[in-house]
């Protein structure tokens, strides 16, 4: 079967600086797929060009078994594809349950159906007392959880997640593994996360792809990967693990 | 149509169009550096034209001769209205800036109402008719000295940009506010002072306009509207975009004036408004809108 | 949802109690009052109903437009043209200018948001086009140029009940007006508790953000700059037919675009009840100077040489600064409040 989604030789430049140069993966169907790399590395660059908000300069991005290189963000979400933003990007003058509501309209025609769809995503991202605050006042792990839940109520079959993890005490870290996990194996999507905190991304990823100046450098299983020299030297130091 | 007519009326475009430049630099100061569109320009201009009326009738002072006194007295203005004023509301949203100089500006043109009520009122100097002759060129003895008016208080405006202390302070603000909190310029104060020297400046425009045009109070929106076309054109923010907008939108209005129909002179220049606004809405001059 | 629940969900029982007082006190007024006080409610309620096209616009989808006296004149000019040179009842009329101004603004739309000019940007271009069209309109013989276009009243007609050819007594006009304020209110509360009103209040927010979650964000911008341009044509044919001349100048004029932002933003951006709310306070308020002005002047109190012309707009101006600088969100969201008229989030179904 071919792979849900599959990016090959992608590229993007601003102003003559080479953000990601030639990048290719693949993501089965319900597999959970880490890109790591230090800061620059083009990570979010790369999401940028998936999700729509950039059109690569070379390459091409199949979803699904379609081309969708170079689609508007809107027309990528009816693909399928859900994203989170790095930077939160919450809508503040409306209430929490509002802005999951704007997502889960996209799944549902009606606004009473849509309402109840966008509180059980609330729940699953334990974000449902939180429910009518306004999303300004939020601390920034629950706009995390916020970024997650509303891309999560779009019902996409793949969720771009960008460090949704930092900020989050350890706890709160394991239980958001716990929550990935869950909508995995119980919904049976399929995730793809950058993400800076290892040990979530040592717990999560079936497989870890790392880049470097704009680079694949390495990619497999998360342990094969954190031995990889080149990793080791380029990013992790040496002695991070 | 002759060459003649079509020379005259490009010579008169370019004249006209200094001091619609000067004008429009006031605008394009205020808002390069405050970001505040300001909404009643004209309403400034048009006082300013009011102080050189009551000068010259008064001290039967020149308008050209007033503009250093006109200009002071609309920098304290400007310098007050944006300490007192206009800094409360920087942090709200581009509507709420709008109306509230909207609200000011109404105000201002109902206090020169009540004044000096609704018909237009002028100067009459000696030398209002008088013209040279170059070739066949007939050129406008007051068109000219306004032109070299504006032109003088325009270089005296660049220059303090370029070479005063306090001229490199506001443009460092302008550059980079953040940075220039940092390195401890009193920003407040140095806005306060942009909107002086843009209000200053937009005083010593109104004086010069007095030998062209009879001054009334319902003037002020027309004059509004010409100096965001001019700056637009020339690009927000640019010094030298105002100027250049200026006399483009002077020939513009002056050319089409003769060819066509002088009443559609106006829609002409909003017409180039709306095509600069979407092909290059930076202006001819300025730097991309972020 | 229910369409009770739509409309009117929000509010608390004091809310409803006070909307049904508030409706009851508008259908009874002119019964109740003097003909000099009805007409002003008739302007009220006629720059209420503005107010509310202009706000859903900007306060619903985050347009700033300060050229929406070129949709009102359309509205206008179109249907007293038909009426006064073709005949054609303003029941008609009304959709040529409909359709006319909502193509306008769909231009308007579709360059200012194909270009991505945001903003002051956008607000100057609809400007821009208002007073081009102005300028277009003062050389357009068929619509009377600058010398204004004029509908026909006689004697018989001030006194009648004509709805099919709008002409008929102050009464006539003001149930009318309040018609259409009051269904232009319930338009924007039901536009505003559906998917589109979710949509827009996201595109305001966070256009970005509201795209990843397949807003398709210019198809909703469209839909705001041509509704709003719509029901700005409306009340243009209101104003023609009501006032029975028109002129450019003064249909057209950026005085008219910026009187009719007053109201929603005093009242508040954003809120449905707050440019009804602004459009009460404002009016009254200038009238209120007025008067106060001509009795200082009776008394003796200021002398004759000073223009009462102008006194009305200074007071007034200084009023709305005063309100800008006071309570920058509006008025209505800080009375609504105090007064508890409507439910917390926490409570609403």
């Amino acid at each position: 079967m071919a792979p849900l989604l599959q990016v090959e030789g992608v590229a993007k430049s601003f102003r003559g600086l080479r953000a990601v140069s030639d990048v290719s993966f693949a993501v089965e169907a319900k597999e959970i797929f880490g890109i790591i790399g230090p800061n620059g590395a083009g990570k979010t660059t790369l999401f940028n060009m998936i999700a729509g908000a950039f059109r690569p300069d070379r390459g091409q991005v199949q979803f699904d078994g379609r081309d969708i290189t170079g689609f508007r963000p809107d027309k990528v979400c009816d693909a399928g594809i859900g994203r989170t933003f790095q930077i939160v990007q919450p809508f503040a003058e409306l209430t929490v349950l509002e802005n999951v509501t704007v997502g889960a309209l996209h799944a549902h025609r009606e606004v009473a159906a849509a309402r109840l769809a966008a509180a059980d995503c609330l729940d699953l991202l334990e974000l449902g007392h939180r429910r009518h605050m306004h999303a300004s006042n939020l601390t920034l792990p629950d706009r995390k959880r916020l970024e997650v839940a509303r891309a999560l109520a779009t019902g996409p079959k793949l969720i771009l997640l960008d460090e949704v993890m930092a900020g989050l005490r350890p706890t709160e870290t394991d239980r958001m593994v716990v929550i990935l996990q869950r909508l995995r194996a119980e919904a049976g999507l399929t995730i793809v996360l950058i993400e800076h905190v290892m040990r979530a991304v040592m717990a999560l990823s079936d497989r870890v792809m790392v880049l470097h100046h704009g680079e694949k450098i390495a990619e497999g299983k998360p342990e094969a990967v954190v031995r990889d020299p080149a990793v080791l030297t380029s990013y992790l130091g040496g002695a991070a693990v | 149509m002759d060459v003649e007519t079509l020379a005259n009326a490009l010579v008169a475009g370019i004249l006209t169009g200094m001091v619609y430049g000067l004008s429009a630099l006031g605008l394009s100061v205020i808002f390069g550096v405050i970001r505040i569109v300001n909404f009643a320009h004209g309403e400034l201009l048009v006082i300013g034209m009011f102080a050189a009326l009551v000068l010259f009738r008064w001290l039967g002072l020149d308008p050209l001769l007033s503009v250093p006194l006109v200009a002071a007295l609309l920098f304290v203005f400007g310098y007050l209205l944006q300490s007192l004023v206009i800094r409360r509301v920087a942090h709200l949203a581009d509507h709420m800036q709008f109306l509230l100089l909207a609200a000011i500006a109404i105000a201002m043109v109902s206090g020169c109402l009540i004044v000096f009520g609704p018909d237009p009122q002028g100067v009459q100097l000696d030398y209002a008719l008088d013209s040279f002759a170059v070739g066949l060129l007939v050129i406008d003895k007051t068109r000219l000295y306004a032109a070299i008016a504006a032109v003088l208080v325009a270089g005296l405006l660049l220059a303090f940009f370029k070479y005063a202390t306090v001229g490199r302070a506001i443009r460092a603000c302008a550059d980079n506010y953040l940075g220039a909190q940092v390195v401890g310029l009193n920003v407040g104060r140095l806005y306060a002072l942009t909107f002086g020297i843009g209000s200053a400046c937009i005083g010593a425009a109104g004086c010069i306009i007095l030998l062209l045009v009879d001054v009334h109070p319902y003037l002020a929106p027309g004059y509004t509207l010409l100096a965001f076309i001019v700056v637009i054109i020339g690009g927000m923010g640019s010094l030298f975009g105002a100027l250049l907008g200026g006399v483009l939108i002077g020939v513009a209005e002056a050319m089409a004036a003769v060819v066509i129909q002088p009443s559609l002179k106006t829609a002409f220049s909003f017409a180039l408004l709306i095509v600069v606004l979407l092909l290059r809405p930076q202006g001819l001059l300025g730097k991309a809108p972020h | 949802m229910s369409l009770y629940t739509r409309l009117l969900g929000d509010l608390t029982g004091r809310g409803l109690a006070a909307l049904a007082g508030f409706v009851v006190l508008l259908v009874a007024l002119p019964s109740l009052v003097s003909s000099y006080i009805a007409t002003v409610a008739t302007i009220v309620l006629y720059l209420a109903f503005l107010g509310q096209a202009w706000n859903l616009m900007l306060g619903i989808a985050g347009l700033l437009s300060i050229g929406h006296a070129l949709f009102v004149g359309i509205g206008a000019y179109a249907s007293a043209y038909l009426f006064a040179i073709h005949g054609v009842p303003p029941l008609l009329g009304v959709l040529a200018g409909v359709a006319i101004a909502v193509a306008a603004g769909a231009l308007i739309g579709y360059l200012g948001f194909r270009f991505a000019i945001g903003g002051v940007y956008f607000a100057l271009l609809t400007i821009a086009f208002a007073e081009f069209t102005r300028i277009m309109v003062d050389h357009a013989k068929f619509l009377g140029g600058t010398e204004g276009l004029f509908l026909p009243v006689s004697a018989a007609s001030r006194h009648g009940f004509d709805l099919l050819n709008l002409r008929g007594s102050p009464e006539m006009f003001y149930y009318l007006i309040l018609a259409l304020a009051l269904a232009a209110l319930a338009l924007c509360r039901w536009l505003l508790t559906g998917r589109t009103g979710y949509y827009w209040r996201a595109i305001r927010d966070n256009p970005a953000a509201a795209q990843a979650l397949g807003v398709d964000v210019f198809r909703y911008r469209m839909y705001a700059a041509m509704i709003s341009a719509g029901m700005a044509a409306v009340g243009g044919v209101f104003y023609a037919f009501f006032y029975n001349n028109l002129f450019p100048e003064q249909v057209f004029g950026i005085e008219r675009s910026i009187e009719l932002t007053l109201a929603p933003i005093v009242g508040g951006v954003g809120t449905l009840f707050g440019p009804i709310f602004g459009a009460f306070v404002l009016t009254p308020l200038g009238e209120l100077f007025t008067a106060g002005v001509e009795w200082l002047q009776t008394s003796g109190a200021i002398g004759r040489h000073v223009k009462v012309d102008g006194v009305k707009p200074l007071f007034w101006g200084i009023a709305v600064a005063a309100i800008v600088l006071l309570r920058p969100r509006g008025i209505w969201p800080w009375i609504c409040d105090r007064l508890g008229l409507v439910k917390p989030p926490s409570e609403r179904s």
